[in-house]
């Protein structure tokens, strides 16, 4: 597979940081049957973004900014990790030796193992490393 | 070009000379009118012990609301046989302040208007639609009177009936228009819809409202004109106070004609050029009405430097009303300041709100609410706690305060129409 096939389009949702905004969220995903496979809240002063890996990010997309929601994607990769002591270190410390920053990161756990979900400096080098290291990378397929 | 080369360029020394004996006989003719009697003794001031330009400081300011207790004819200092016209202002709140007119007044105010049209290079060979209201609004008349003494082809067009305004400038060939800037912007909707290109048309005097340096653009692109600013206001004429010349940098006001002083509003202190505050002005020939540190209520500074036209000393483009004026941790901050930072910065949305709460410690806190515009979210957190640490910036710049900025869903901000209510001041009375 080509190293565009891993790079998986997360759906980034700025939101007021007040009562209620991800509830509308979720909502709305769940009227249009868009499931979350794994997501996360970032925040700063008064603001956040909300990231979410979803089956079907078009109909999400579409969906929130019709309720007003400000939306973008933004290119992240999936790597399935070890759910044990050290899983964690590996990935990490693979891409710290490739010279890859990780910009921020999140994880969810299934029940096939752990999958953490990368934001990087550059994609390319880190699909290259983490291949060459043996490493499993989902496809985007698996999230559409 | 100029209209009146000696009094346009007047050298400072001669022109503080005649704004003294100017000012000294404005002073005689306040003793008309009995408000100004009973004020100066009040305030103990004696006409004799103004001997210099400085000593203007030592008179009492008038306000809007005096001129209002005079109504209707309370501030005339002639008898009613020497008032040829009357003017009046729009009167918004309670009844309208009246303005009266010698013969004299009359020739002045439309030889300032002359002044100004000359300025951005208008003569005799030009066509003139004066498309604002003719009546008691001194807009109307002002430039009539003003553009007949130049010599121009007048049309009083007044307002209203777009398409046969748009249809008389090009039939008539006019090169020249004078409205409001909201009109001009409704002007060139319906010249485009009509399909006419307004070849004619060079020159575009806007006023009585104010206008961004956006709207300038799109008027002069829309229009085919180059625009520049008017201001004036009844209680001193009329338009023809300042105006803009072909620098379009600054407007000159005639310092001939009206002593200008720029004070803090809430002090009555005076400041220097570069300092922004409240215009007040002493009109120096007015004769039916003189008046004494009429404070305008418009927020304006002096520049610093000479124009390169070669008139003298300028002002700047109004920023917005006294009354709109915030003080925070005492320093005075204009709603029209904060727009100003904001519509530089394409991410940011147009509408804003302003909070103001006493804080910890009593001090005062200002939050500005932003949009960001939606093309401009890149998803990523940090470019837009960049982003709203610029605007922090921006806003320290211009305001030399410290303000919380809060970054808000696009379309979440309440949308004005007509006044806009954009400053919520929560501090409450101490």
């Amino acid at each position: 597979m080509a190293a565009d096939d891993y790079i998986i389009r997360q759906i980034s949702v700025f939101s007021e940081n007040r009562p209620g905004r991800l509830a509308a969220i979720a909502h709305a995903l769940e009227e249009e049957c868009v499931n979350i496979f794994a997501f996360s809240i970032a925040e700063a002063s008064g603001f956040g973004v909300v990231r979410a890996l979803v089956d079907h990010p078009d109909r999400a997309y579409e969906r929130l900014t019709s309720e007003g929601f400000n939306v973008a994607f933004t290119d992240v990769i999936a790597v399935r990790m070890r759910d044990e002591p050290g899983g964690l270190f590996e990935i990490a410390n693979l891409l710290g030796e490739a010279g890859v920053n990780i910009e921020y990161s999140y994880a969810y756990s299934g029940l096939d193992g752990g999958v953490l979900i990368l934001r990087v400096d550059r994609p390319e080098d880190a699909i290259a490393a983490i291949r060459g290291a043996g490493k499993e990378l989902i496809a985007s397929s698996a999230f559409a | 070009m100029y209209w009146d080369e000696k009094h346009e360029t007047m050298r400072q020394a001669e022109l503080e000379a005649l704004q003294l004996r100017r000012l000294r006989e404005t002073l005689t003719r306040v003793q008309n009118v009995e408000f100004y009697r009973d004020l100066l003794e009040r305030e103990g001031v004696r006409a004799e012990e103004i001997r210099t330009l400085e000593d203007v400081r030592r008179l009492p300011f008038t306000k809007k609301q005096d001129l209002r207790s005079g109504y209707p004819f309370g501030f005339f200092a002639v008898p009613m046989r020497d008032v040829v016209r009357i003017h009046t202002t729009s009167g918004t709140t309670g009844k309208p302040t009246v303005v009266g007119y010698t013969r004299g007044d009359l020739d002045n105010w439309s030889g300032l208007i002359a002044r100004n049209m000359t300025m951005v290079g208008l003569t005799a060979d030009d066509v003139f639609q004066n498309a604002v209201n003719m009546g008691m609004f001194t807009g109307g008349l002002g430039f009539h009177y003003g553009a007949e003494k130049i010599g121009m082809t007048v049309l009083p067009a007044g307002t209203g009936n777009t398409k046969r305004q748009v249809e008389m400038i090009d039939d008539f060939g006019v090169t020249a228009i004078h409205c409001t800037p909201s009109y001009a912007m409704h002007l060139a909707e319906v010249a485009e819809e009509m399909g006419s290109d307004l070849a004619s048309l060079k020159c575009g005097i806007f006023g009585a409202e104010a206008w961004s340096d956006a709207t300038r653009s799109e008027l002069q692109d829309r229009l085919g004109v180059t625009a520049y600013d008017s201001y004036g206001l009844s209680e001193l004429y009329g338009p023809g106070v300042a105006f803009e010349c072909p620098e379009q940098d600054g407007l000159h006001i005639w310092h001939d004609s009206y002593l200008v002083e720029i004070i803090d509003p809430v002090t009555g202190e005076p400041l220097g050029p570069g300092e922004r505050g409240e215009l007040v002005v002493t009109p120096l020939v007015k004769e039916a009405m003189p008046l004494l540190r009429y404070r305008t209520g418009d927020i304006t500074m002096l520049y610093e430097d000479d124009c390169p036209c070669g008139r003298t000393m300028r002002i700047a483009r109004f920023s917005g009303r006294v009354d709109d004026m915030l003080i925070i941790r005492g320093i005075n901050v204009f709603p029209s300041q904060i727009e100003h930072v904001l519509m530089a910065m394409p991410e940011v949305g147009d509408q804003f709100m302003v909070y103001v709460d006493r804080g910890e410690r009593h001090l005062d806190e200002m939050t500005i609410e932003v949009e960001i515009k939606r093309r401009f979210f890149s998803g990523e957190l940090a470019d837009l706690a960049r982003l709203q640490e610029r605007i922090v910036r921006a806003l320290r710049e211009a305001l030399e305060l410290r303000t919380h900025v809060r970054l808000v869903e696009p379309g979440s901000l309440p949308r004005f129409e007509g006044k806009s209510k954009r400053v919520i001041d929560r501090r409450g009375t101490l």
